[in-house]
């Protein structure tokens, strides 16, 4: 009682309000935008202390988008990002170097994270010469060997180039990087999308021993769900630019609400030798986020569409655990009810 | 009794490096039936696009076929003169690529690519062509297919391209389709609809399967037997119930336990320590030995042969061997 | 001062800087890596390099000789190889020891390996001299144009934006221009000493790296390192040097190699036109207009200018090639 008490009353690590991050797509002769490509569109979540969310979706839907927006890596048009009590969206850029400790990012290729002409030393030093931490060269070689150590990369290659290590070394020396500055909250950008099953496990278990260790926070953002069922204590699933779901990730698996999220659970091949999946659930392709479909963006390839999805966009209705952008979950929308009762 | 599409001895290619020429695919052997999928399966290095290229002949240089017989649909692969090598490719076997992006040329009409693969291999007019041409389009389930004829590949999405692609494979009907990692570059839900069409086609025409991947998951969507390879020789071969469900050798069953999809929430994922040898760098004896959690007395002397198991499962290990013995 | 003395303290200043950069280069593996490499594919024609550059070298560090003896104008080491007063009244064969035209006995006859020239000046060490020319208009030129080159084209690609449209826009003007042309009206301006000429090729070819320094960066700016370093918090102007300048390095060698032989040639058209620099080979070779339309032909100062100046660039072209090869980062071999 005490503990969910206690959760209740702190506020969330980082919440995200209203986010907006659209590309201009310039034409003409003074390259005036002719259309914006909406790769973030109004997305709002929120992430406690010391957990992980997953932030879920294929190619374009702009999780990518988001976790560059929130460390303002691109510039969002829109939105709040309370992160710690402060809104990064509304400092002045100069204002931002400090608060960099505090949020971390890993890319997804680990051959093009390390800058190929520097040293490994030097490379998960640069963040603390940058912010005075450690009182003089040798002092931070030290803590590099520290932080070396504990992502099992042995210490004495420290003089060694990027190249001289595999891909899940060098993923192990981004996040050492990372963790150089002492975040709190660290954005997983498809941080094992490029590794193999046997080395992604590592680098899984890695991040999840720190996480103990550290209470770090982290976004997880990835296209496998099954690193998402492991990993997160919550999901949200994105779609065109806009969150469709989110929820606690147990019951996100067990009973999905929105039918972008079916299809995407439907899809994944199913590991049990005893079963195969049934034949694939949605249709078509996904729609360019330059000109997303009116009314629901999913409703040009939902298998469950009717009239309505087709003119408004569904707002965000509560699900048990989180929400949904579907119809199907209004309370008041009659196909709704007849849905559940069939 | 079906007839064998595929029937590969004792493959062994080579490239060459610091120490002479070292063997990135030592010694293997793969047989297909006509209807079946063969899934071969391995990591990143562990030379199973090597074998797929080396069936038909398109290892790149500096590589070599050096040894190993390969027959497709009776053809003796490695004794054909290039002319019918050519006829072969694309009729006897065809290949599709990972990459649709860079496997499709980009200044001409998929529709044209389509066209040309079945006038290279038989005598129809223009019009007659393109008609098949649509007629694949519509197969492979492209939607509008008059009209994606003429479209250059950059005006069709990732998923469309990898169907074009398909097509262009199925133009001369081919007894055996290689797919190498057909799907790894595409979304989760596109990807889902071409291992249906994959499934649909092979019911519809009882074309046969060799598809390379590194995902278990779609082994056990699209596979009737499962080949797994590491370090340039396989290492388990089976059907897919055993060596998905029952899995022998120490490499599959840590592929296995890696997965997080099939571990419990929370706890720790098994790993498997250290990291795949390059090649030229193969360990003594059995070469998963430094990284196996029952590795003993003969395993970095001595490399091991294949011990029969049940139902034609094989595993190559010792600890196997041994269970089996006693 | 006299001139060769402030000569000679550039040569002291340049042989040191180059020591500097050769000391730091030999601390990277990268580089060292590179450079092994490079002595292992082209030994050759790196060495002839090399020898061409010892003799430019020897060609630019001169002095007097003490009052009252010997000759009065400053000699360079490479001079002083030869006999003080070699020369004869006027043409001479090789190896001959009577004059061209006339018969009259030569001051050293059988010494000229190479002949004479019009002006009696021994053929071979005009073409040795031609070496410091050379490698002058090679060298210093690149060492005009590359950071010029480097500062606009990173510049540039770096911020976007009105700068990188005011860049693009300097560099088509310079492109549209005739090079020729825009090359004699600075050279007529800046005046025809060796310095000004260098200074009028910098000027006018640093355009056409800076448009692939430029590339370059706009291709680097998006890599995640870059983007890492920002996440870091790293300041943008430290990004550059840190993080985008040193990965432009490997163009930088490949361009001035091949830089290298382009400027020499261009050299050898301007002294076709009269606008060279005193002692280059393209003047001894636009001599030849005149000599080959004599009878009997002279044809020795033609052939050992250019002799001399195809090797140079057969070398440093073939070096060239080498160097590409090996900077290219995709060739980067991983190590264990």
């Amino acid at each position: 009682m005490s503990a969910a008490a206690t959760r209740a009353d702190v506020a969330p690590i980082l919440q995200v309000e209203g986010l907006r991050t659209w590309f201009p797509v310039r034409a003409g002769v003074l390259q005036r935008p002719a259309a914006w490509v909406r790769a973030v569109d109004d997305v709002s979540f929120e992430i406690e202390s010391g957990r992980t969310l997953a932030l879920v979706g294929e190619s374009g839907c702009g999780k990518t988008t988001v976790g560059r927006s929130l460390l303002r890596l691109v510039e969002p048009q829109a939105g709040r990002v309370v992160f710690e009590g402060q809104d990064l969206l509304a400092l002045p850029r100069a204002a931002l170097r400090p608060l960099r400790r505090r949020l971390q990012i890993v890319f997804q290729d680990p051959m093009a994270s390390l800058d190929p002409r520097m040293r490994v030393r030097d490379l998960v030093a640069e963040g603390m010469q940058v912010h005075g931490i450690g009182a003089d060269e040798t002092e931070r070689t030290e803590r590099v060997a520290q932080l070396l150590a504990r992502v099992q990369i042995d210490a004495r290659h420290m003089a060694r180039y990027a190249h001289e290590f595999s891909g899940g070394q060098r993923q192990r020396i981004c996040i050492a990087r990372a963790l150089a500055v002492e975040p709190r909250l660290l954005v997983c950008d498809e941080a094992t999308s490029a590794l193999d099953v046997s080395i992604q496990s590592q680098v899984l278990n890695l991040l999840r021993d720190l996480q103990q260790e550290l209470g770090l926070t982290y976004l997880f953002i990835t296209h496998d769900l099954g690193v998402v069922r492991y990993l997160a204590d919550r999901v949200a699933v994105m779609y065109l630019g806009q969150i469709v779901e989110q929820g606690e990730t147990e019951e996100l698996f067990r009973a999905p609400q929105h039918p972008y999220t079916q299809a995407l659970l439907a899809a994944v091949p199913s590991l049990d030798p005893a079963r195969r999946s049934a034949a694939a659930v949605v249709r078509g392709d996904v729609p360019s986020p330059a000109a997303p479909p009116p009314g629901c963006r999913f409703h040009t390839r939902c298998p469950r569409v009717f009239d309505r999805c087709r003119v408004e966009p569904p707002a965000a209705f509560a699900t048990p655990t989180g929400e949904s952008r579907c119809f199907l979950s209004d309370p008041t929308e009659p196909r709704a009810r007849q849905e559940r009762a069939s | 009794m079906s007839e064998r599409v595929l029937e590969a001895e004792g493959l062994v290619v080579t490239f060459p490096g610091d120490a002479g020429r070292t063997a990135v695919v030592d010694h293997v052997d793969l047989a297909i039936d006509a209807g079946e999928a063969l899934a071969l399966v391995g990591e990143s290095g562990c030379g199973k696009s090597m074998t797929a290229l080396s069936l038909l002949r398109l290892v790149p240089k500096p590589g070599r076929i050096e040894a190993g017989h390969i027959e497709i649909a009776g053809q003796d692969v490695l004794a054909l003169p290039i002319p019918a090598l050519r006829s072969l490719r694309g009729r006897g076997a065809a290949m599709i690529f990972q990459e649709p992006m860079t496997s499709l040329n980009p200044v001409l009409t998929v529709g044209a690519q389509v066209v040309e693969a079945i006038r290279l291999h038989e005598r129809v007019g223009a019009g007659e062509a393109r008609r098949r041409a649509a007629n694949l389009f519509a197969r492979v389930g492209i939607p509008d297919p008059d009209a994606r004829i003429d479209a250059y590949p950059h005006q069709l999405s990732g998923g469309m391209k990898q169907r074009a692609m398909i097509a262009i494979a199925l133009a001369a009907r081919p007894k055996l389709l290689i797919a190498d990692e057909p799907t790894t570059a595409l979304d989760v839900t596109i990807q889902a609809q071409i291992l249906d069409l994959l499934r649909d086609l092979r019911h519809d025409s009882g074309m046969a399967l060799l598809l390379i991947t590194h995902d278990l998951g779609i082994v056990n969507e699209v596979a009737d037997r499962v080949a797994v390879m590491y370090a340039g020789q396989l290492v388990e071969t089976g059907s897919r119930e055993l060596v998905l469900g029952a899995a022998r050798h120490p490499y599959t069953q840590g592929l296995l336990r890696s997965i997080p999809a099939l571990a419990p929430r929370g706890a720790r994922l098994t790993e498997i320590p250290g990291s795949v040898p390059s090649a030229g760098a193969w360990p003594s004896g059995c070469r998963f030995h430094p990284r196996c959690p029952r590795a003993f007395e003969p395993c970095p002397r001595i490399d091991p042969g294949w011990t029969e198991l049940r139902a034609g499962q094989r595993a190559r290990c010792h600890a196997v061997a041994n269970e089996e013995a006693s | 001062m006299p001139l060769h003395v402030w000569v000679n303290g550039a040569v002291a200043l340049f042989a040191l800087g180059a020591a500097v950069v050769a000391w730091r280069l030999r601390q990277s593996a990268l580089w060292r890596e590179a450079g092994r490499e490079l002595w292992h594919r082209r030994p050759l024609a790196l060495a002839f390099v090399a020898l061409y550059g010892a003799v430019a070298l020897c060609d630019a560090i001169s002095w007097t000789d003490a009052e009252g003896t010997g000759v009065r104008a400053p000699r360079s080491l490479l001079e002083r190889a030869f006999p003080a007063d070699f020369h004869e009244a006027s043409y001479s064969a090789p190896l001959a020891s009577v004059e061209f035209y006339g018969g009259q006995p030569l001051h050293h006859p059988g010494a000229h390996w190479l002949g004479t020239d019009i002006l009696g000046r021994d053929v071979l060490l005009q073409a040795l001299r031609g070496a410091r020319v050379a490698l002058l208009v090679g060298g210093l030129t690149s060492l005009i144009a590359i950071p010029l080159a480097l500062l606009f084209g990173v510049a540039a690609g770096y911020r976007g934006g009105w700068l990188d449209d005011v860049v693009l826009f300097l560099i088509s003007v310079l492109f549209a221009m005739p090079g020729l042309l825009l090359l004699i009206a600075l050279i007529m301006a800046l005046g025809r000493g060796p310095v000004q000429v260098c200074v009028a090729l910098g000027v006018t070819g640093w355009v056409s790296f800076a448009r692939l320094a430029r590339g370059e960066t706009l291709k680097l700016r998006e890599l995640d390192y870059v983007q890492a370093a920002r996440a870091l918090g790293v300041s943008e102007l430290r990004i550059v040097v840190r993080h985008v300048v040193p990965n432009l390095m490997h163009l930088v060698v490949i361009t001035f190699v091949l830089m290298f032989s382009g400027l020499v040639l261009t050299e050898a058209v301007l002294a076709w036109l009269g606008l060279g620099i005193d002692g280059s080979w393209g003047q001894m070779i636009d001599r030849a207009r005149d000599e080959l339309s004599r009878d009997p032909i002279i044809w020795w100062n033609l052939a050992a200018a250019s002799a001399a100046l195809f090797g140079l660039i057969l070398a440093v072209n073939l070096v060239g090639d080498a160097v590409r090869d090996i900077l290219d980062p995709r060739t980067l071999r991983e190590r264990t």
